[in-house]
């Protein structure tokens, strides 16, 4: 069974006036259990989006949703996914502790096997100093380091990530995608992940989807083969196949753009 | 290790700000009694007049008494008759009645401006059938309603309980002090980010779960200011209710009685005037204190 099984998946937003934007056009995707996917694009490609109809944050307007072969709602209330978003989205009025807790607390988790759990998701995101620090004590990438552990509380088999490292400066940012590879070895999730940047897609992914907006499509789907999660290090990313892969990933994103705007005119690649 | 040296600055600059705010208001007392004494030693003994309005008030003994005639006169009994008690203590009395009373109006105001707010965000037709008449209630003047509210509660009368005027003076202080904490409170539960919420969501809490650990959480640093406007409407209202409803034992009996004696005793009217400010004083006080235990709800304000 796939942790994510997207078919047929459209989704329309009405804004003011009648007028309609197609965000998403009949997209489908698979993620099979322990997977690494990126979702790429430029902005306005549904990639959010998308993201956020696995998440039942938003529902469909056709096609189907399933996560572990139930629908996406049900696999929300099962909470059968961990997610975290560009923003940290701590409670300042936690602690580092109380946040990881947050969704145990909801759940009915007892109080010792609570903060049995936090301790030990500090431990995985190097944060175990600043157990009862407050989130304002923290520096941006501590945050989201939280908000990691946070979303790994319930030990879900499927990680949702909207750009969590997009706020964060570049070398804390390559740190935290080192992090994260190992992270996920450990815990062996799948994980769907939206991002900007092409080269932390590859370094992150199995499978890197590009999409293209206006209407949301799926453009391409690159296999990255750079070996399993546990591998993966820093001397990966001046890697041969790296590069390869980088390259792949960019002629997917520009090489089709290039070639549909010829026709149009000269001018719309110049201002590009 | 760096984290360290910002917030050893920041405390040393919190204890010099938060000394400065007493300092301030010390000074600003010690002025307020000098302008006085200084206007009564120089100001026209008729006052200062345009055409025929008083501007400002007459300088004789009766009209302005001396900080210090109003000060010994505390010390002095309330009544030239035998056994009768200090005026100080006297006024003291009163005050903890009239606190009292404004506790109790506050407590009742503050339930009900909450379970309003929360009703009115819980459900959007509340919220627009609701709202207008909350700010229209607050137009009616007091002394249109205090009768009302003691004949109403004349009627009542359930086994052993009876209504009785202190109960009304209550009423009608929580009246005056729902609407800041209803309002305050409608905006705090309505403050948190759509990421906070789109969050609880993705955990499958429910409305009252999320009221709990997010919305009542986001609402403190709106509810603080609001509870303690609420507790200055409470003290004004249960003092001006003890006059229109006519209770004794408050500094509002007590203002109007001692009024009566003014042109023969100046200073002792001046006693439950500074009764029913100590009142006030200790109100603000005792908000600001609860405000100390739920300092970690207002961290956002820091950072922010």
């Amino acid at each position: 069974m796939n942790a994510v099984e997207v078919t047929g998946v459209s989704k329309v937003f009405r804004v003011a006036k009648g007028a309609e934007v197609v965000a998403l056009d009949s997209v489908s995707l698979s993620v099979v259990p322990g997977e690494f996917v990126s979702l790429i694009g430029p902005s306005g490609c549904g990639k959010s989006t998308l993201l956020r109809l696995i998440a039942d944050l938003d529902q469909p307007t056709a096609g189907e949703v399933l996560v572990f072969g139930k629908s996406a709602r049900q696999a929300r209330i099962d909470q059968d996914y961990g997610i975290a978003f560009q923003q940290a989205g701590l409670l300042p009025w936690r602690t580092v502790t109380g946040n990881i807790e947050l969704p145990l607390e909801l759940h009915g988790v007892g109080k010792a096997a609570r903060r049995a759990r936090a301790q030990d998701l500090l431990a995985l995101v190097g944060l175990s100093d600043f157990a009862d620090r407050y989130p304002d004590q923290l520096s941006g990438g501590m945050q989201q380091r939280v908000a990691i552990a946070r979303s790994l509380a319930e030990s879900p088999e499927l990680l949702l990530m909207d750009e969590p490292f997009g706020a964060l400066d570049e070398m804390t940012r390559e740190r935290m995608q080192t992090e994260l590879v190992r992270i996920c070895a450990e815990t062996g999730a799948a994980v769907v992940f939206v991002t900007h940047s092409i080269p932390e897609a590859v370094y992150l992914s199995s499978r890197v989807v590009v999409m293209s907006p206006r209407p949301g499509r799926i453009q391409e789907v690159v296999t990255v083969g750079l070996g399993s999660a546990g591998t993966r290090d820093d001397a990966l990313r001046e890697d041969a196949a790296f590069f390869a892969s980088v390259k792949a990933v960019r002629e997917a994103l520009h090489g089709d753009a290039v070639h549909e705007k010829a026709p149009h005119s000269v001018r719309g690649v110049e201002t590009r | 290790m760096t984290a360290a040296v910002p917030s050893l600055s920041l405390r040393a600059k919190s204890t010099n700000a938060r000394v400065r705010p007493y300092v301030f208001g010390a000074l600003g007392l010690v002025l307020l009694a000098l302008v006085w004494e200084a206007y009564k030693a120089v100001g026209p003994a008729e006052g200062v007049m345009i055409g025929d309005i008083t501007v400002l008030p007459r300088t004789s003994d009766i009209a302005m008494p001396h900080l210090w005639t109003m000060w010994e006169r505390l010390g002095e009994p309330v009544t030239s008759a035998a056994g009768s008690p200090a005026l100080w203590f006297a006024v003291l009395q009163a005050a903890g009645f009239t606190l009292g009373i404004a506790a109790v109006g506050w407590l009742v105001g503050v339930s009900v401006g909450m379970l309003l707010a929360i009703v009115m965000q819980r459900f959007r037709t509340a919220e627009s059938a609701l709202l207008p008449w909350v700010v229209l209630s607050q137009t009616v003047p007091l002394i249109a309603i205090a009768p009302l509210v003691k004949r109403w509660g004349a009627q009542i009368e359930v086994g052993a309980f009876d209504w009785e005027d202190w109960m009304s003076v209550a009423l009608i202080a929580s009246y005056l002090a729902f609407f800041p904490v209803s309002i305050g409170a409608l905006r705090g539960l309505g403050s948190p980010d759509k990421a906070h919420l789109e969050l609880m969501h993705s955990y499958a809490a429910g409305w009252w779960s999320t009221l709990l650990r997010l919305r009542l959480p986001a609402s403190v640093p709106y509810l603080l200011p609001a509870l303690r406007l609420a507790a200055a409407n409470a003290v004004i209202g249960t003092v001006v209710a003890e006059v229109s409803i006519g209770l004794r034992g408050g500094v509002g009996r007590m203002m109007v009685e001692f009024a009566s004696a003014a042109s023969g005793d100046p200073a002792k009217p001046w006693a439950p005037i500074f009764g029913a400010v100590l009142v006030g004083l200790i109100a603000a006080g005792v908000v600001i204190v609860l405000g100390l235990f739920v300092g970690r709800y207002r961290r956002g304000e820091v950072s922010a």
